[in-house]
């Protein structure tokens, strides 16, 4: 608390970014919490509330004060902006010191998931660790066998302090062998196994760069590689991939780091992948998000950006370097070895795609949680650094994580019945991944983890999200369609591509579609669930009553008919005009918003940022237009104030 | 005519037909006056092709040596090959196709001689007549009539005979200030808005000319259009600048001095050859295989397409928004009053009344707001994206108004009770057709050609195709429904433009899907009615 310098501020305004034409926003009460901000509105019919947690804010930044006030403007990491007005100066610069301090922890003890406390035992609590179970996951895919064995050598850490304690390693592959390839490669992340395929034995393994320099050579190393080789009975030869772009590579020589040479290494096919680095990627997702924020940009100034931002372009590598994997090892039957740089940014993104492609069971639920517990947290994707969890190295942010959530949610796009979530679930993963609410993305491996007491001390979000299922299951998706069978075959042409507005713009209500069919569709089955209930209810009554006696039966009475479906709530959104003079995303905050009650479920008074009721901007709809007629019409150059220059023409 | 003329080859054997989404097969093309019909040997006619000569684009052939290859590219973006034994054969087909494809003669047409057995040319043709829609909507009776002032088409030959007009305006009026207005098109009721009784009148440009003609008759009826009002909007789809130049060529627009009550706003659209050729570089765009992002995105931006859907959907959006919102009558037009205006009132109409959004509601918006309102889609329709031919009369006015449904239906996928399928369908129709609705230019020339009592009506085609065309999530909604005409709101129409690739298919089996849900969940519903309609009484 001693980082409040001021508690609450009165008669602040919120802004709507997308129309500050409409009247001077909200009005209301801004309070700084330990954990949140909260902005109350003061319109005594809704008293509406925004939350934003402190670790969600990505930025602060003071404005230049104006007339009506001091502005400032918040970011968040799950890309809501949000734009205030404060009256006094004063106030303003007290509020962004405080949440400057607030937003930047400086040790892992200040993070909101070690005071997040719901209602929930601690017998309950512990509970929640055990959701997941990733030995499940490996017994699934048939490990331990013949081939592969769980191995013991990273115990306590000693190899790798970056990978997870247990690995799976080819059976031929002894401690000296591992031992002796982890010197040779970045971190100690010698090759293991993420994925084997019981139908072929081909199996995605993945580690850091070799230390390979110019010339260096390592024995153990070429031995493990054999040894990955061996385990896969079918096939004589494998790919090691390296999802870097080959200069990248070449470059990485010079600091006795670089990639495996074919000639010292037997059987190999080696490939570079092109995906950029973490600072490429940082500045990409920079470059889109300020086109999502243009005030309001005519179709070509988006489409440009969206170019120029690239961030499209490094979704189809990774998702092109994702299907190269999982062709080899779904068409091919070869083993794959991949690995980038350090092996836990491009190569967690590449294997867990290969995943998604390759499982049906990493496209459930579970399974997502699964891959995502496997490829990113057990093996050391260094959530921390890249989420900017505490104050630290800008340089080691990046947005790693949300590409390849992106890589996902494109496969849905293409693939809409293939995935048992829906695309709320990855949303509100990737809320949850910045929010720092649960313990899941706390520190950079396991390791940290494990020193912080993280499943001793946290709630897990993997318990979190499997209790609200519900809420996050594809109504479309059916484990028996042809689409959630087998390896998915994806097109990565450019025009298959989408911008996810769900996400970048996910606060934009205006951009949204009015009405969700995932919902409708939620109420169908549910619906059909009940009537199917009741058609079993009934034919035991019928079958009942027949063996009484020879009654006959009366008029028809429908307990529920299929249209008494009701989603006024959809419909009350379509009555939202927009700003059809510039193509701006209006103020339309009209639209029911769940998913932030969705996200944290414990505040039932969380920010619903939508005003229920349309009176005020039928008002707004009228006075916009009658302000815009003077800048659309008889303009100084129409044709009307020609008329002078014409006639004395 | 006879066609034979233009079939040197009819039959080839051994031919090879590649198409997208199927194997390629080997089998006998034969070529008739309206079609080409591949037959895949030995397959017992189960796997045929019959298209419609009508619906080619473009032909293009390759002969090596002995045989050749021809690629017909069509109107509805797809891509056929066949390949040909013999080069002559070769020529003679790829001849055939070509000049079989665009018969000049309206009365050559397929739809003149299309008989389906299961049908009869019955006297009703077309779902509803301008004198069926005013006599149904009592609401117009007190302020508007029905004239008949265009019945031999002389005061306008692209309106049709019944029009609906300010009921203080007589027909001697309007003869005079017809003749103010581009081709006869003097303003007309289009829409009458029941919340409010605030009107739609559409209309050509103002022939005020270099010398700044006015036309009092005009003045009039427009007066009298916002009688009781304060004042009306005039949307002009021109910029301010193309207005002022259209003075020059003897055209213009409602000058301030002479219209006192009405606001002019303007919105630039584009339009005929300039649409033509966006049309033509998405396309383009779309079958480049370079798999290059950039590339992409530089050239979906530059093609402008989504561009133009964008200012249609928003000036269709101020439109509806003055009519709903303000509370004013407003006139739309352009210069001729055939493309954009129509363009634009079909979609404020969508926006606002729900009755236009049923199956049977939007069929008939399109047959009184573009074929009863003559849009010249012969002229508008004779090419596509592929055609090598000069760009002449072509534009895909109507095209680009059902994207703009399509993105309506995307951002309320409850509202509108027709389906995907159903727009997809009229892009493919609008070009090349069985049925005789799209025909000509005018329905003038429609009469002329006996169009009503010879050809099939599509419309009735598609009421009788339901189950196909409606869409399973409708749920009716008294409300407007206003899109957002955010650049992140629009999208590719991939269904159409990508339509011919395998990713389309996916997407069409999440719409079988949720058919399948919704028709399940009825018919649990009706089952549960069935069986509660016997133990009732009992438990009651």
């Amino acid at each position: 608390m001693e980082h409040i310098r001021l508690p609450k501020v009165e008669h602040v305004a919120l802004l709507d970014r997308a129309a500050p034409r409409r009247g001077s926003g909200r009005v209301g009460t801004l309070y700084l919490t330990a954990t949140h901000s909260i902005f109350v509105e003061n319109e005594a019919a809704a008293r509406k509330e925004t939350w934003v947690l402190h670790s969600l804010v990505y930025s602060v930044e003071k404005q230049a004060p104006t007339a009506s006030g001091c502005p400032l403007l918040i970011h968040c990491k799950n890309f809501r902006v949000l734009h205030f007005m404060i009256p006094q100066e004063q106030e303003c610069d007290d509020i962004h010191l405080s949440l400057l301090r607030l937003s930047q922890p400086e040790s892992y003890e200040e993070l909101y998931c070690f005071s997040y406390k719901p209602n929930a035992d601690e017998k309950e609590r512990r509970q929640e660790w055990d959701l997941l179970d990733l030995m499940a996951d490996f017994s699934r895919m048939g490990l331990p066998n013949s081939l592969w064995k769980l191995s013991p050598v990273n115990h306590h850490y000693k190899v790798s302090d970056t990978y997870p304690a247990e690995l799976f390693v080819p059976e031929c592959a002894t401690p000296p062998v591992i031992v002796g390839s982890s010197k040779f490669r970045s971190r100690g992340r010698f090759p293991a196994l993420t994925y084997y395929s019981k139908d072929n034995h081909a199996a995605i393994c993945r580690s850091s760069q070799p230390l390979s320099g110019f010339s260096a050579r390592c024995l153990e190393d070429e031995q493990m590689l054999e040894a990955i080789l061996r385990s896969n009975p079918h096939s004589d030869f494998m790919y090691v991939v390296d999802t870097r772009p080959k200069l990248n590579a070449i470059a990485n020589r010079a600091a006795g780091k670089g990639y495996e040479n074919e000639d010292n290494y037997s059987n190999i096919k080696f490939q570079f992948l092109g995906i950029e680095n973490i600072h490429v990627m940082r500045n990409s997702q920079q470059k889109m998000l300020e086109v999502c924020e243009l005030r309001s940009p005519s179709m070509s100034d988006f489409l440009e950006g969206l170019e120029n931002s690239g961030w499209l372009k490094h979704i189809k590598a990774v998702l092109d370097a994702g299907i190269f994997i999982a062709k080899a090892v779904a068409e091919e039957g070869v083993s794959v070895l991949v690995h980038c740089s350090d092996g836990w940014d491009r190569t967690a993104q590449v294997c867990s795609v290969a995943c998604v492609l390759l499982d049906p069971y990493y496209r459930t639920l579970r399974g997502f949680m699964v891959l995502i517990e496997k490829d990113w947290i057990a093996f050391g994707h260094k959530f921390s650094h890249r989420c900017n969890h505490l104050t630290g190295d800008s340089k080691e942010v990046s947005p790693i994580m949300d590409q390849f959530l992106e890589c996902v949610w494109q496969l849905m796009e293409q693939f809409p019945c293939a995935f048992e979530f829906s695309e709320r679930f990855l949303v509100t993963i990737h809320n949850h991944v910045y929010s720092c609410q649960f313990g899941n993305f706390i520190g950079n491996n396991q390791r940290e983890r494990i020193e912080l007491s993280v499943p001793e001390r946290t709630h897990s979000l993997w318990s979190y999200l499997w209790t609200n299922r519900a809420d996050y299951v594809n109504p479309l998706y059916r484990a028996n369609h042809s689409q959630s069978q087998g390896v998915l075959r994806p097109s990565t042409a450019p025009h298959i591509f989408r911008f996810w507005r769900g996400l970048y713009n996910r606060f934009d209500h205006g951009v949204h579609p009015r009405q969700s069919v995932e919902d409708y569709l939620r109420a169908i089955q549910e619906e059909t669930q009940q009537l199917e209930e009741q058609l079993a209810s009934h034919k035991q009554k019928i079958s009942q009553l027949e063996q009484e006696s020879g009654i006959t039966w009366k008029a028809p009475l429908c307990d529920k008919s299929p249209t008494g479906r009701s989603l006024d709530t959809n419909l009350g959104v379509a009555n939202t005009p927009q700003d059809y003079t510039a193509g701006f995303i209006t103020s339309s905050p009209h639209q029911l918003e769940t998913p932030d009650s969705i996200l944290l479920p414990h505040n039932s008074n969380q920010s619903k940022d939508s005003s229920l009721s349309n009176g005020s901007d039928q008002e707004s709809g009228i006075a916009d237009l009658s302000c815009r007629s003077p800048l659309s019409e008889d303009s100084p150059r129409g044709p009307d104030s020609d008329e002078a220059a014409y006639s004395t023409a | 005519m006879e066609f034979s003329e233009h079939i040197r080859t009819a039959n080839v054997e051994d031919v090879e037909l590649r198409q997208p989404l199927q194997p390629a097969g080997r089998g006998t093309l034969c070529i008739t006056g309206h079609h080409l019909l591949f037959s895949v040997r030995g397959d017992g006619g189960g796997r045929q092709l019959l298209l419609l000569l009508r619906s080619v684009d473009a032909v293009e052939k390759r002969t090596s040596g002995s045989s050749g290859t021809i690629t017909i590219k069509c109107k509805d973006l797809r891509v056929l090959q066949l390949d040909i034994p013999g080069m002559e054969q070769c020529l003679n087909i790829a001849h055939s196709i070509e000049t079989l494809s665009c018969l000049d003669r309206v009365s050559d047409m397929f739809p003149f001689f299309y008989r389906p057995v299961d049908l009869r040319l019955q006297g009703c043709w077309g779902l509803s007549s301008p004198e069926g829609h005013f006599s149904q909507a009592q609401e117009l009776h007190q302020k508007w009539r029905l004239s008949s002032v265009n019945k031999d088409y002389l005061v306008c030959p692209s309106y049709p005979p019944a029009l609906i007009v300010p009921a203080c305006i007589d027909d001697k009026t309007l003869r005079k200030l017809a003749k103010f207005r581009q081709g006869g098109r003097f303003p007309v009721l289009c829409y009458y808005h029941r919340k409010n009784g605030m009107a739609i009148v559409r209309s050509s440009q103002p022939l005020m000319g270099a010398n700044r003609k006015c036309c009092t008759e005009d003045e009039q009826l427009l007066e009298a259009v916002i009688e009781g009002s304060d004042k009306g909007y005039i949307i002009d789809t021109r910029s301010s600048q193309q207005a002022q130049q259209a003075r020059m060529t003897g055209g213009g627009f409602e000058s301030k001095s002479c219209y006192g009550r009405w606001k002019r706003l303007h919105r630039q659209m584009e339009r005929g050859k300039a649409l033509q050729e966006s049309l033509i570089k998405l396309v383009e765009a779309c079958g480049d295989e370079s798999h290059n992002m950039d590339r992409w995105l530089s050239k979906l931006e530059n093609s402008k397409w989504l561009s133009h859907v964008q200012t249609a959907l928003s000036t269709a959006g101020l439109l509806a928004e003055c009519v709903e919102r303000d509370g004013h009558s407003v006139l739309v037009h352009g210069s001729e009053g055939t493309d954009c205006s129509l363009l634009i009132s079909t979609l404020a109409q969508l926006i606002m009344d729900p009755r236009c959004r049923t199956l049977e509601g939007f069929l008939t918006l399109l047959e009184r707001e573009w074929v009863q309102a003559g849009h010249p889609f012969q002229q508008r329709c004779a090419h596509s994206a592929y055609s090598h031919a000069r760009v002449q009369q072509e534009s895909p006015v109507f095209l680009l108004l059902l994207d703009c449904v399509w993105q309506l239906w995307r951002q309320f996928p409850l509202a509108l009770g027709f389906s995907e399928a159903l727009l997809l369908r009229l892009a493919s129709e609008v070009y090349a057709s069985d049925y005789g609705t799209f025909l000509c230019n005018s329905d003038q020339e429609r009469c002329l050609l006996g169009v009503k009592e010879k050809t099939y009506c599509l419309f009735q085609a598609l009421l009788r195709d339901r189950d196909l065309y409606s869409n399973p999530l409708y749920e009716p909604t008294e409300l407007a429904i206003w899109p957002s005409v955010h650049p992140q709101s629009l999208q590719l129409w991939r269904g159409f433009f990508l339509r011919w690739t395998p990713q389309v298919r996916q997407l069409e089996e999440a719409q079988e899907e949720i058919r399948h849900m919704v028709m399940e969940c009825a018919r649990l519903a009706l089952s549960v009615r069935d069986t509660a309609a016997r133990p009732s009484e009992n438990s009651s």
